[in-house]
């Protein structure tokens, strides 16, 4: 078994490092103190081809395979999380699309969010809902060849952002998602800020006030969206997500190395004191074994063996794991520095926290995988 | 391939993670919540792989899943 980049995944690895050391890194801070990414940058990602990397290209070609889709997100993940979520859910909306959309839907969006003239947003949580999300209070009515749909979302990751929103709802008690376009009468957005992370990913809420499409709006089939649109989605969250943790813990990383070797007390640099040496092998250890489980989902997911949902949710849950306790790691080894925003550490550290969150909480990562188990 | 290898494989598969319950060929898997929403999408991956077909989204309809034989069935129809 050999456990090797191509030279080409590596070539492109390095041609993501070099963009987001460029354009992303000396930003990030300001972006997280004013709680959003300029659209200048996100048309640069954009202009790199980063919003549709995993969609064929007009020939029906596919230019990108999921390891190196991985190295996009653990370079973006390194430098900014927020980032990093608007790509994933705006690549959720195209997984989704791409496996279950009908033909027009395809056909209409798809090069659109391809070049990213389009961006997409996933709309399931709401104020009562987070893990039991088969049981979204989101209704939607069938009436006269439309659906009206009543509710609220909230936590949307890009919600301010995005061009079209991809919202499950119930439908006859059957959870049914649906594609509605930002400025769709009876849709309101209202930005949400003040988040301990991911402060400059631009959440909103969604408020859906009789809010009515054609039943061309309807992805996949009544019933089925939850368990297959929005498993798709939620499928790639959680390997976007998995791979950004792994970025996290290795700017932590990056970080304390960083700081330890140019600090000193009693005398003695930091990077030789033995606690901190303790530290600093937990973060190897933990990040190699959280990128050979990311290596590992994206194999799965690139043959489209069925085994690819338990390990991406088990690549998921160990990375975000990780990634919580590289960044306590971090803050502790640059001390009261790694409480100041003078530092990076401590934004490392409030993004950490809501990897462990979104995509699926790790309590129900952990159900998922002990279930798996048995 | 014929029907009854197509059927034992399927089988086969669902015993993986169904282990509690003796499988019959009509016995409802997802009505009766043997199998959860989780399970949809390996179902789907693996008849994919197996069969080397395309599960659509015309083809979402319970009556092409819930059972062994209505499993069987649809993949007799998609090869």
């Amino acid at each position: 078994m050999k456990i090797e980049l191509t030279s080409n995944q590596s070539k492109r690895k390095d041609s993501f490092e070099a963009f987001v050391k460029k354009e992303i890194a000396p930003h990030a801070d300001q972006f997280d103190r004013d709680e959003k990414i300029p659209i200048e940058i996100i048309k640069k990602v954009i202009g790199h081809d980063y919003a549709g990397m995993l969609l064929p290209d007009d020939h029906g070609n596919n230019n990108c395979d999921m390891i190196t889709y991985g190295l996009l997100c653990e370079e973006i993940g390194k430098a900014s999380a927020s980032l990093l979520s608007v790509i994933t859910v705006h690549g959720m909306v195209c997984q989704s699309l791409l496996k279950w959309g009908s033909s027009l839907q395809k056909e209409y969006w798809l090069p659109k969010l391809a070049k990213g003239d389009v961006i997409g947003a996933f709309a399931l949580t709401e104020p009562h809902i987070g893990s039991d999300a088969k049981n979204v209070g989101t209704s939607a009515v069938f009436s006269n060849g439309s659906y009206t749909l009543s509710g609220r979302k909230r936590w949307i990751s890009c919600g301010q952002l995005a061009d079209i929103f991809l919202i499950i709802a119930q439908c006859d008690g059957k959870p049914t998602t649906f594609l509605i376009e930002k400025d769709q009468p009876g849709l309101s957005i209202l930005p949400i800020q003040g988040m301990m992370g991911f402060k400059s990913a631009m959440l909103a809420e969604l408020q859906l006030d009789r809010c009515t499409v054609r039943e061309e709006h309807l992805v996949g089939r009544l019933g089925f969206g939850f368990s297959h649109v929005g498993m798709t989605a939620l499928n790639h969250g959680r390997y976007c997500i998995a791979w950004g943790g792994v970025g996290i813990a290795q700017a932590c990383l990056d970080a304390s190395l960083d700081y330890s070797a140019k600090r000193k007390q009693f005398g003695t640099y930091l990077k030789d004191h033995q606690l901190i040496k303790r530290m600093i092998a937990d973060m190897v250890t933990n990040i190699k074994a959280a990128r050979l489980l990311c290596y590992h989902a994206g194999y799965l997911n690139e043959t489209a063996d069925p085994d690819l949902i338990m390990e991406t949710s088990i690549a998921k849950y160990f990375a975000s794991k990780i990634a919580v306790k590289a960044a306590n790691s971090a803050v502790q080894i640059h001390g009261a520095n790694g409480c100041s925003s003078k530092f990076p550490v401590e934004r490392y550290m409030r993004d950490a926290k809501i990897l462990e969150i979104i995509e699926g909480s790790n309590e129900i990562q952990q159900l998922i995988i002990s279930d798996y188990a048995y | 391939m014929k029907t009854d290898e197509i059927k034992a494989d399927i089988k086969k598969f669902l015993s993986k993670y169904i282990k509690k319950t003796e499988l019959e060929d009509d016995m409802e898997l997802f009505t009766s919540r043997l199998i959860n929403s989780l399970f949809a999408m390996q179902l789907v991956l693996y008849l994919e792989k197996q069969y080397q077909i395309k599960v659509e989204n015309e083809d979402l309809d319970i009556k092409n899943f819930n059972t062994i034989n209505l499993i069987t069935a649809f993949v007799e129809r998609k090869i």
